[in-house]
């Protein structure tokens, strides 16, 4: 297993005059209604624990009001929390001062921004070099590195005009090259497909996922869209009322929901195209020894079982063979599947 | 009792007396004591003023004309308002009253550099504290409330007539747009961006010259076009404590009745002051050309 690189523990944020105070009431079980009723402060979150993996993309989920944006905050102190802790690298980042705040957040931490967040009066180039000349980089040195990361997200050839000339889904690109030049180890993503129209949303998502191929960044990933959530988290959180509902894979959350709030969400959810290969497939050093013999099909491990079914019904193999790479990572029998898609 | 309601209960003519007398005689000890080293402070300003006036009345009026005229076309891409400013200009000019042009323009020119030099950086302090907004609001509101000739009196009592002291009223009187709209336009700078800026590990300065200021440009610019407007009208009023220029023409033909005298130089303050709105205006619409999107 790979290590933890941000880890949170008991983390509670209450938001209001002298909120320090509520903490214990919360502590002890006072609602969210009750608190703001009483005292008049609002409980943003409750009791969060949360171990993010190096490499992995961890999108946390809920809808408005639950908390997930107030959560990514915490992670690079854009919101100081009211009680717990958060440790990057083993670092807990609630203690540090403004100074070793800045540093931190120039060298661990890139956002991606909802409504996108650049800048209106600079240019695309210098709006993507906005975190380098913020560390005072020189531009011989920014300029290089911008261009390549704004042919990366596919927008070369727009570097000198400027943001409200361009769309929706090219501001946003805009957005994610801006905290990729900074090349932080963390990238922090609120909401940031959430504003785009359903396309071009998923081409950033494809994009996204094409690009964490190569960067392996440690992603936290804010949204409402439990899809989306699926389709680039390698685990999940839901969050409600600012309380953690359930944690888990993909596969986790969509055949064991835990609570109501998260079965109602999963309960329209096409597995099919949700689910990719990887999620299903068990692992490789378990293959029962008899179905080797027989009619084998392989496939790659990031494919939506939409894209195979046919193809398993017409060949009906004893077994699929999931590989990454060229290199067998795990397998998926008949009745796996068969399981996976009537539950 | 009848009396209580038709009679409102006054304090006694003699307290009344005595608290005026306080006050005057307090202020005039005061300006006694520390005049001479206010005016020692405020000369500097008066070297300038007569520096700029100087130089605007020395340089023969067609570079004057001509430098206008660039500016306007700089600003506004429009060959109408150029043209517009020429003959504006000329007619001004051959009506006898280029000289008190000049010297109108120079003052404001000045007041206009200083309300900046204290309103942007007052602007910036209460957008960044709101205990500083809440002290200097109602300062605002009283200074733009209060008539503007009830002020010439502590400023002619500390200083005399002249110059400086007419700058400093006018100055008092233009600098309340610039404080307050370079607070809003730092203030409304969108959270997001704000947001973005702390992600990178902006500091309070990189965040204000690299993001707050520039956004709130736009807005600044309004502040700055309403200052010059106020210190245009202010101007006038100043003459009456020795402020030369158009506005001691239009006190003269108010004192004389002189209707001509008075209609020109009242047309020629209209001129200066569609000049100077145009051209702010025009520039500070051209700061914002960018964030309304278009094609270049």
């Amino acid at each position: 297993m790979s290590k933890t690189k941000i880890k949170i523990e008991n983390l509670y944020k209450i938001f209001g005059r002298n909120s320090k105070s509520s903490i214990e009431l919360v502590q002890n079980g006072m609602s969210k209604d009750e608190l703001l009723e009483k005292k008049g402060h609002v409980l943003g979150l409750n009791d969060i624990n949360m171990s993010i993996e190096e490499s992995s993309v961890h999108v946390v989920m809920g809808l408005s009001g639950s908390g997930k944006s107030t959560l990514i905050r915490h992670i690079n102190r854009l919101i100081d929390p009211t009680d717990g802790i958060v440790e990057v690298d083993g670092q807990d980042i609630t203690k540090l001062d403004a100074i070793g705040l800045n540093e931190f957040r120039k060298n661990k931490t890139g956002m991606v921004f909802q409504r996108f967040g650049l800048l209106p009066h600079l240019n695309i180039l210098d709006n993507v070099t906005f975190g380098l000349d913020i560390k005072k980089v020189d531009k011989s040195i920014s300029h290089p590195k911008a261009m390549d990361w704004l042919n990366q997200v596919g927008l070369d050839g727009y570097e000198r005009r400027y943001p409200q000339e361009l769309s929706g889904g090219m501001q946003q690109r805009v957005g994610l090259a801006r905290a990729l030049t900074n090349d932080p180890e963390i990238l922090l993503m609120d909401e940031a497909f959430s504003a785009l129209d359903p396309l071009i949303k998923k081409d950033m998502q494809d994009i996204l996922i094409d690009l964490q191929k190569k960067l392996k960044k440690t992603i936290v990933f804010i949204t409402h869209d439990l899809d989306e959530a699926l389709k680039l988290g390698d685990k999940i959180a839901i969050l409600k009322d600012g309380f953690m509902d359930q944690e888990g894979t993909a596969i986790d959350i969509l055949l064991d929901p835990k609570t109501d709030y998260v079965k109602r969400f999963v309960e329209d959810v096409n597995r099919s195209r949700v689910l990719k290969a990887k999620n299903i497939m068990e692992s490789h050093d378990k293959i029962p020894q008899d179905l080797l013999n027989g009619q084998k099909m392989t496939l790659e491990d990031d494919l939506v079982l939409d894209k195979f079914l046919n193809k398993v019904i017409t060949e009906k193999p004893s077994l699929i063979e999931v590989q990454s790479n060229g290199n067998a990572v795990g397998y998926i029998t008949a009745d796996r599947l068969s399981f996976i898609l009537q539950k | 009792m009848i009396d209580l309601l038709t009679e409102f209960p006054e304090l006694p003519r003699t307290v009344l007396r005595d608290i005026k007398k306080t006050v005057d005689l307090g202020f005039k000890e005061f300006s006694r004591a520390y005049g001479e080293s206010i005016e020692g402070f405020f000369y500097p300003l008066l070297k300038l003023l007569v520096f700029i006036e100087d130089v605007l009345i020395a340089t023969p009026w067609p570079i004057i004309i001509g430098i206008v005229a660039g500016l306007g076309y700089w600003a506004t891409r429009s060959y109408k308002l150029v043209m517009g400013v020429i003959v504006a200009l000329f007619v001004v000019g051959l009506f006898g009253m280029w000289e008190d042009t000049m010297e109108t323009s120079g003052i404001i020119i000045v007041s206009t550099l200083v309300s900046i030099l204290i309103g942007i950086p007052l602007g910036i302090a209460m957008s960044k504290s709101n205990t500083a907004q809440s002290i200097v609001t109602p300062i605002l509101d009283f200074m733009q409330t209060l008539p503007p000739f009830v002020y010439l009196v502590p400023v002619v009592m500390l200083l005399g007539i002249g110059k400086v002291p007419g700058l400093i009223a006018v100055v008092v009187y233009a600098v309340p747009p610039v404080v307050r709209l370079t607070n809003l336009g730092i203030r409304e700078v969108d959270k997001e961006i704000i947001e973005a800026a702390e992600s990178f590990g902006a500091t309070p300065r990189q965040k204000l010259y690299k993001v707050q200021i520039p956004l709130a440009m736009p807005t600044i610019f309004a502040g700055i076009n309403q200052t010059i407007m106020m210190a245009l009208a202010m101007v006038i009023i100043a003459s009456m404590i020795g402020v030369k220029g158009l506005g001691l023409e239009v006190l003269r033909s108010i004192t004389n009745q002189y209707l001509a005298l008075g209609l020109l130089n009242g047309a020629a303050i209209v001129v200066i002051a569609i000049i100077f709105d145009r051209i702010s205006q025009a520039y500070g619409k051209r700061i914002q050309e960018h964030r309304k999107g278009g094609h270049h």
